[in-house]
């Protein structure tokens, strides 16, 4: 029984099979939403019922993305790749195709399993196109018709929540006709993976930034005569 | 609730149950760092999907920041010091 202990868990590779199931079905149906149900009902002789139970939701949807482990390996491949996209690419695009190596890069750590890693994968050179299509629809409704009930152009009568999850469908890449279940979904495993791509880049930041000439407490710099 | 219940029937097809949303919706407030300390039944869909958007918009643009800092930081770094790099991020 000591093994539906959620803190003493270890993350990566210690897990039920039951745990491991619902990791890789995650995203197919609300299986794993039943199984989560009954997992929180059978926590409950713990001391802090909630606390504990809420403490459960949210280790086990980040727990993917949050191992030391997959964030060290994503920032050591991120290094490696960014490296080679300095010599191809020049100085003024560095910057967006750095976000596109680091996107895919993390799209690859999904294994595929998500909808909106295999979207990233399946289309290369979007980037341009995403940015000037995001900006012309949120300038464009949010300002002119902000009352939710008038009837608009293309929609009339939306709910707040349906335009909502539509707004979410065109964040997450892939997602524009998703049902609202897959979406949030996507959304629970974006938002971790997303996460763990801004650790992993500060961190890499900030070892480039220790090793800048000017502070050279690491000796990295090599004196050249 | 009747914003949900309409949904559902909308959505056609797939039935889609009023728990299994309650569920996804709570999970994803577990991840959002403003309304992680709020207790679940006194947060309303919209207002879990407005920080979502919103959150999901910052962290877009904190990586392309980083992405920038990056691009320049590489500017100046080389292949001698690759391996101690490397050996820094394993730790």
């Amino acid at each position: 029984m000591d093994s539906f202990d959620e803190s003493n868990c270890d993350t990566s590779l210690d897990m039920e099979p039951k745990r491991k199931k619902r990791r890789i079905g995650n995203n197919d149906d609300g299986g794993g939403e039943d199984e989560l149900i009954r997992r929180r009902q059978r926590n409950d002789d713990d001391d802090d019922d909630d606390d504990d139970s809420r403490n459960a939701v949210y280790r086990e949807v980040t727990k993917r993305w949050r191992t030391d482990k997959e964030q060290q390996i994503y920032s050591s491949k991120l290094f490696q790749a960014v490296r080679h996209v300095r010599r191809r690419s020049s100085s003024a695009r560095t910057g967006k195709a750095i976000r596109e190596t680091a996107d895919r890069l993390l799209a690859v750590s999904a294994k595929g399993a998500t909808r909106w890693s295999r979207a990233i994968l399946s289309s290369p050179p979007s980037l341009r196109l995403k940015k000037r299509q995001v900006k012309v629809r949120v300038t464009g409704c949010s300002r002119l018709r902000r009352k939710p009930e008038e009837a608009m152009r293309r929609k009339n009568k939306l709910p707040p929540v349906q335009k909502k999850l539509r707004v979410l469908g065109r964040m997450i890449p892939g997602c524009r006709k998703v049902s609202s279940l897959n979406l949030l979904e996507e959304a629970t495993d974006y938002i971790s993976a997303l996460e763990m791509q801004v650790r992993a880049m500060t961190a890499l930041t900030a070892i480039l930034a220790g090793s800048s000439p000017a502070d050279d407490r690491l000796g990295l710099n090599v004196v050249r005569s | 609730m009747s914003s949900r219940r309409s949904r559902s029937r909308q959505s056609g097809s797939s039935r889609i149950t009023d728990d299994q949303i309650n569920d996804l919706v709570s999970k994803l407030q577990q991840l959002l760092p403003e309304l992680r300390n709020n207790r679940s039944d006194k947060v309303s869909a919209g207002k879990v999907l407005q920080e979502t958007c919103n959150y999901i918009r910052s962290l877009h643009r904190e990586v392309d920041d980083l992405s920038e800092r990056l691009s320049e930081l590489l500017a100046t770094t080389d292949t001698a010091q690759a391996a101690i790099i490397r050996s820094l991020l394993m730790q």
